[in-house]
């Protein structure tokens, strides 16, 4: 579905990705796992076509999508639930799920946004509660639905997630990664960036590890999981200290 | 049937998508973890970086296995030995081991990587697979082993040797696979004609064999004289060990691993790419191994890829049979054999001319191997016990460090044909 080679990109002088090579499969789900600055965002940022591509190609559904602007990747089919969730605030729950349809409306498919939105209010209960709410007032977990909910209504082919995780309480996460693996199982397919490389690997089919702008690591989420070097340095587990116990 | 479908028969776009990925990311790790990649790549002035298609491959320095010797033991590992699982070695030539290690991760590939093998050939989890391996440092018998259990066959580990008794276990424990050297399994063919058992008293019905050159007419006598059906394997312990490449029952020609390994085929002399399908020395890049990566590797075995595809429907190239090789290494009941190794011994033994000669002859369905010492002429117009003495110290310290039983015969001074240049030091009668 999505074919990515020797992309490179960055902010002015600075080279953040250096020739990333990977690949997603129709259906799967994928997690980048990286430490901060390693690159990860800047990766997402690029194939949604929010930071340039110096280099390299994204090859989506087998066309080049590389240094498209980012509403037409979106048309595509490829969107982006951005880091830190970022809902409009003062509107309200059921206005942001709107905006997430635009392209819709714009393929003249206006008429199946109703049924759109029951999907995602199926999938997300709690927004349909708080409906009429301004989306400012949810919690930092609803807000993460909440901008998961209006990427869907792009219906898009491939989901991509920087960070849903961050900032939530472990039940929370444990909700939202429980939809992520929905999604899967609904035919979608996903790539998950997570610096909860545990959590990310514990419902990812495939992980990279990008370190200072390379791929230092692929592998199955199971593999990745025990190798201890992805261990020692992502999943927070110092087996030399559980060795002497 | 398949092991691994998905993997075993991907498009050519995909699968070269996912070796481009991987042999990025092997080349960054070998960088940043094995200083001997690191200096040589920074000699050429070569950074990891630099790959972008699976063509850069060729900018890229070989490996030896002198290089292998040369960082003995550990020197070559990606990780740290608290990491590594596993450890096998194969014999050098001059009594210098190559050592390789495994991660979990690396015993996990190497096991369904084998599993792949094996299923291709035939084997699946109703099967009792007998191991006729030697188990031990080897790289055969162990790979063999996880791959069977990983299909869920019923492994019999039976090691080498003791044919009689191997016969009995495939009787009584209704063995309905045998992996072994072609060599032996011809040997478990004539014994059985010996003892009067005919082959339809057994269950075998596959046979897997590798770790050792053989031919078409060979598989033929192996499958009449054991009732099966016969495959070829390839693996090399610097590479991981079987695996790496299978023939499936259409029997033309091996499929190779190429999700888990980058071959390349050039002219052992000017190192160059051969045209596509012709013969050459094979090369090998490990994609995803993690504690012992290896890179451009030359194995010194000859063979050629295979144009076209396979009906089995697996889409991993194809390479003939290995015809032989490019150095003066001999495979021996599958032990290897560098004429320079004997040639060593025989200089530390008192009493021995510069000058020797190496005979391999196939008696029935086994390899032996004499060697023939000329000796200084005192020796000969001494007593016999002295004579024996000499051929029994000989063939003891031979067979102690080449893990192969050979025969010693005493020559005069001067009874081995000189050459002019480069001497004929191996002599090998065998058809195969």
């Amino acid at each position: 579905m999505l074919r990515i080679k020797n992309l490179e990109s960055g902010y002015g002088r600075l080279k953040v990705l250096k020739k990333v090579t990977m690949h997603i499969r129709s259906g799967e789900i994928v997690t980048i796992i990286g430490a901060n600055g390693a690159g990860k965002t800047s990766l997402l940022k690029t194939i949604a076509g929010l930071l340039p591509a110096r280099s390299g190609e994204i090859l989506f559904d087998t066309k080049d999508i590389g240094n498209l602007p980012p509403e037409k990747v979106v048309f595509r089919g490829c969107s982006l639930v951005p880091e830190g969730r970022q809902v409009f605030a003062p509107m309200t729950v059921r206005e942001n799920i709107l905006l997430g349809a635009y392209t819709q409306y714009r393929n003249g498919k206006g008429g199946a946004v109703r049924d759109d939105i029951e999907r995602v209010y199926g999938i997300f209960p709690r927004l349909r509660e708080r409906e009429r709410q301004l989306a400012g007032t949810l919690s930092g977990g609803e807000q993460q639905m909440l901008a998961i909910a209006r990427a869907l209504m792009a219906r898009p082919k491939l989901i991509m997630m920087d960070e849903p995780s961050m900032g939530l309480a472990p039940l929370v996460i444990r909700d939202i990664f429980a939809v992520i693996t929905r999604l899967r199982k609904e035919g979608g397919t996903v790539l998950l960036v997570e610096q909860n490389a545990r959590a990310a690997l514990g419902i990812a089919d495939r992980g990279y590890v990008l370190e200072t702008g390379r791929i230092i690591m692929e592998g199955e989420a199971e593999e990745l999981l025990s190798n201890r070097e992805v261990q020692r340095a992502y999943l927070g587990r110092d087996l030399d200290a559980e060795g002497k116990m | 049937m398949y092991w691994e479908p998905d993997k075993e028969c991907l498009d050519r776009e995909e699968l070269e998508q996912i070796q481009i990925e991987r042999l990025q990311s092997t080349l960054t790790r070998v960088y940043q973890h094995v200083p001997f990649y690191r200096k040589k790549f920074n000699a050429l002035g070569f950074s990891p970086e630099d790959v972008g298609s699976l063509a850069d491959l060729g900018r890229l320095p070989f490996t030896t296995k002198a290089d292998l010797r040369e960082n003995y033991p550990y020197g070559l590992f990606a990780v740290p030995m608290r990491e590594v699982v596993r450890v096998h070695a194969s014999s050098g030539t001059t009594g210098l081991a190559t050592v390789v290690g495994y991660t979990r991760n690396d015993i996990r590939m190497w096991s369904n990587l084998v599993a792949r093998v094996l299923t291709a050939g035939g084997v699946t989890k109703d099967d009792v697979v007998q191991i006729a391996f030697g188990y031990g440092l080897f790289t055969g018998a162990f790979g063999i082993h996880y791959g069977a259990e990983r299909i869920g066959a019923s492994v019999i580990p039976a090691s080498s040797g003791n044919t009689a008794r191997q016969i009995q276990i495939m009787r009584d424990f209704k063995t309905t696979a045998l992996v072994s050297t072609p060599s032996y399994a011809l040997l478990v063919g004539d014994t059985l004609q010996e003892m009067g058992i005919p082959a339809s008293a057994l269950s075998l019905r596959y046979g897997l064999f590798g770790a050792e050159p053989w031919s078409d007419a060979m598989r033929r006598e192996i499958e009449g004289k054991l009732g099966i059906v016969a495959t070829d394997n390839y693996g090399l312990s610097e590479v991981i060990g079987p695996g790496v490449s299978g023939e499936c029952l259409e029997r033309q020609g091996l499929h190779i691993n190429e999700d888990h390994f980058l071959v390349e085929v050039i002219h052992p002399e000017t190192l160059q790419p051969v045209a596509p399908g012709e013969e050459g020395e094979l090369v090998i890049t490990t994609l995803t191994k993690e504690a012992f990566p290896m890179i451009r590797y030359r194995t010194r075995d000859l063979t050629r890829l295979l144009p076209g595809t396979c009906p089995c429907g697996r889409t991993g190239r194809r390479m003939s049979r290995v015809t032989g090789r490019t150095d003066d290494m001999l495979i021996i009941k599958g032990v290897n054999v560098f004429p320079s190794q004997i040639e060593h011994i025989l200089f530390e033994i008192e009493g021995t001319e510069p000058h020797y000669q190496i005979v391999v002859d196939r008696k029935g369905a086994m390899d032996e191997v004499t060697v023939l010492v000329e000796v200084e002429e005192s020796i000969f117009f001494d007593q016999m016990r002295r004579q024996k003495e000499m051929m029994d110290r000989i063939q003891k310290r031979l067979a102690h460090e080449l893990g192969v039983h050979v025969d010693v015969r005493l020559v005069e001074p001067k009874t081995l044909a000189r050459s002019e240049g480069k001497a004929r030091r191996v002599i090998d009668n065998r058809k195969l």
